[in-house]
């Protein structure tokens, strides 16, 4: 399981840094939204990956088998702020594809 | 302990909170209620701020041991909740903070609160993301009160419109939220290892840990500091700054001279608590990159041709000194170095706000024929022009100012003063104490001492400062063509002048100041005290 999730996260990294470098608006939001996606999952793996554990004390659950909370929480924090952030840029990316007709990042065509 | 001190270090962040929130409920025309909120919350963030630097100075002993002031949130203990803690530089950095809210604020009242909406709101948010900032003791609570003022101040870039301001903030955003998935991977990484994010803690186990665990932990602390790096605009990091700053509204930009200082007092704190162990913060990698800072801002400000631009330069240029500071690793320059940063904010911000006032020297075709003139080509790329202005000059309440081009000119000449260090102002003691400092700490004559490179880069900046500024202030003030007497008025230059004498203020008691400062670096190079403070159970447990 550790290699298949250290494999995604390895994919959607670097697939939202390839995007990222790209030139197009569109490109860069959706390397950003990859790469967040691949930090979440990070952070989630952080907190050691384990299947059926509770997250939350119940008394009856071994503590050794309990799953990190804290990591779940951030996760939590991480996938709000991000998005919010993201619905944010997208907004800019709007506003910039309508003033100068191109959705180069840089609001105009290479000259080439 | 005192009942109003416990809950001081909540208040700078409450207040703007709860004082946000209460103006996006108002509406924009009514404006007389809306800004006596804004004022008043400012003004009371201003004493809060005042009240945390006089409880941690020296003179009132006893109501915070040690100067360090812990506040639990939700009364929950240091490694189970998370905290606030007051030491001397956060307090500083609130005081600072909120002396430049109030002049912003004050300022924008003129023209710039009525170009958008929600003006108000969004810089108390600002606020209360930078303050949060500055005194949280949780590594993720950090994180989340990054975000706060990054969100705020995304929206504060864009505020006035302008394909100008819209392209920048496409690039500030993308940069930022970049950083903060930087941000977050080390803050995972840290946690994997370490199981805590108080800050205190990390310190404590940072020391005893193994050494699969240390490497894992070393590199989660690399990936932070890039992230903070980015904010404090540390080349190769920073080439986002000069286009936002330069984009960004005159207030606006007053403020974002310290949303750069956060990423540097990031910095500061955690050399301050991971200094002992072996980490990537503070070695020499640190004291390289902050030249290589120093001299991109040198390059940049010779090569500006408009004062925004230069002044955002300044930034980067200050930004630099103070990380060369905490990097060189001699601790007598520490002090030193938080001076130079609070005289070189103040300057910048009033610099900020002064190029708005400049801008009306010229008359309309001569600022055509500069933006035309502007020679990078990254730059010129954007010069776009500005929108029609919605509110023409002859439409603003107030009163003008009298002797209007006398009094930007002297403005400019006591901010050119205070940045390029000369004297008799408070940015010459700030480099004589810097210069002292590195020069005192070489080896004897002879050998190479690597402090040599941060005296040239100082004085050189100042030189190259004079310079740039000299030149920019000659086109602006002493050529005759196109120039008219700008009608400035009483509620932005006052904002300008209140800054100015803040600066004379900390020259005339640069002696009080510095005993201050020095106690606030002894207590970043010995955190001790901070880290026995933050777990160790108060009274409020034995309640």
């Amino acid at each position: 399981m550790e290699m298949v999730v250290a494999l995604a996260i390895g994919v959607l990294a670097a697939s939202g840094i390839w995007l990222l470098l790209r030139p197009r608006t569109f490109q860069v939001i959706i390397g950003m939204s990859l790469l967040s996606y691949a930090v979440n999952l990070f952070i989630f793996s952080m907190g050691r990956l384990k299947v059926d554990s509770p997250p939350i004390l119940d008394g009856a659950t071994d503590l050794s088998r309990l799953a990190d909370p804290v990591p779940q929480s951030l996760v939590l924090t991480a996938i709000v702020i991000g998005f919010a952030t993201t619905a944010l840029f997208l907004v800019v990316i709007i506003a910039t594809r309508g003033m100068t007709g191109t959705d180069h990042v840089d609001g105009q065509e290479r000259d080439s | 302990m005192i009942d109003w001190a416990r809950h001081l270090p909540v208040l700078p962040i409450v207040i703007p909170l709860i004082t946000g929130a209460v103006l996006l409920l108002l509406a924009e025309t009514r404006r007389v209620p809306r800004l006596v909120l804004t004022l008043s919350s400012t003004l009371a963030q201003l004493a809060a701020a005042i009240a945390m630097v006089w409880i941690t100075s020296d003179l009132v002993p006893g109501i915070w041991p040690e100067g360090i002031g812990v506040y639990a949130i939700g009364d929950w203990r240091a490694p189970v909740g998370i905290v606030l803690v007051v030491d001397r530089l956060s307090a500083l950095m609130v005081l600072v903070n909120s002396i430049l809210a109030l002049a912003s604020v004050v300022y924008s009242i003129g023209r710039w609160d009525r170009m958008g909406v929600h003006y108000h709101s969004l810089v108390q948010f600002l606020l209360m993301g930078l303050n949060g900032a500055f005194l949280t003791g949780d590594l993720f609570n950090l994180f989340v009160f990054f975000e706060v003022l990054l969100a705020a101040s995304y929206a504060l870039l864009l505020h006035g419109g302008g394909p100008q301001r819209t392209k920048m903030s496409l690039h500030f955003v993308a940069v930022n939220l970049t950083a903060s998935f930087a941000f977050l991977l080390g803050v995972a990484m840290i946690y994997s290892v370490v199981g805590t994010l108080n800050m205190a803690e990390i310190a404590v186990h940072w020391r005893g840990m193994s050494e699969g665990d240390h490497n894992i932990a070393e590199a989660g602390a690399a990936i932070l500091a890039i992230a903070f790096l980015v904010k404090a605009a540390g080349w190769p990091l920073s080439f986002w700054l000069p286009g936002a700053y330069h984009a960004a509204g005159a207030p606006v930009a007053a403020m974002f001279a310290i949303t750069t200082k956060v990423g540097v007092y990031a910095i500061l704190r955690a050399a301050s608590l991971l200094e002992d162990a072996s980490t990537p913060f503070g070695g020499v990698w640190l004291y390289y990159l902050a030249l290589a800072t120093m001299v991109y801002g040198i390059l940049g400000m010779l090569a500006s041709r408009q004062l925004p631009r230069l002044v955002a330069f300044v930034v980067i240029l200050s930004s630099g000194t103070i990380l060369a500071a905490v990097g060189s690793g001699v601790p007598a320059m520490l002090a030193p170095a938080l001076f130079y940063m609070l005289g070189s904010v103040f300057a910048t911000a009033a610099f900020f706000l002064l190029t708005g006032m400049a801008e009306r020297l010229r008359s309309a075709p001569v600022r055509e024929e500069e933006t035309a003139a502007t020679p990078p080509p990254t730059y010129s790329a954007f010069a776009v022009g500005e929108p029609p202005d919605p509110y023409s000059p002859d439409d603003e309440v107030g009163v003008a100012l009298p002797a209007a081009t006398a009094f930007l000119g002297l403005t400019f000449v006591c901010c050119a003063l205070l940045v390029t260090g000369l004297p008799p102002l408070a940015g010459f003691i700030a480099k004589f104490a810097l210069v002292a400092a590195a020069i005192d700490a070489l080896p004897p004559f002879g050998a190479f001492g690597r402090e040599w490179l941060l005296v040239i880069a100082l004085l050189g900046g100042g030189l190259a400062g004079l310079i740039a500024l000299s030149r920019v202030g000659m086109r602006l003030f002493w050529s005759v063509a196109g120039r008219q007497t700008p009608r400035l008025w009483i509620s932005e230059a006052a904002p300008v002048a209140f800054l100015i004498l803040i600066c004379i203020a900390l020259t005339v008691a640069a002696g009080p100041a510095m005993t201050y400062l020095d106690s606030a670096a002894s207590a970043l190079e010995n955190p001790e005290a901070y880290i026995r403070n933050v777990l160790a159970p108060t009274d409020g447990a034995a309640e």
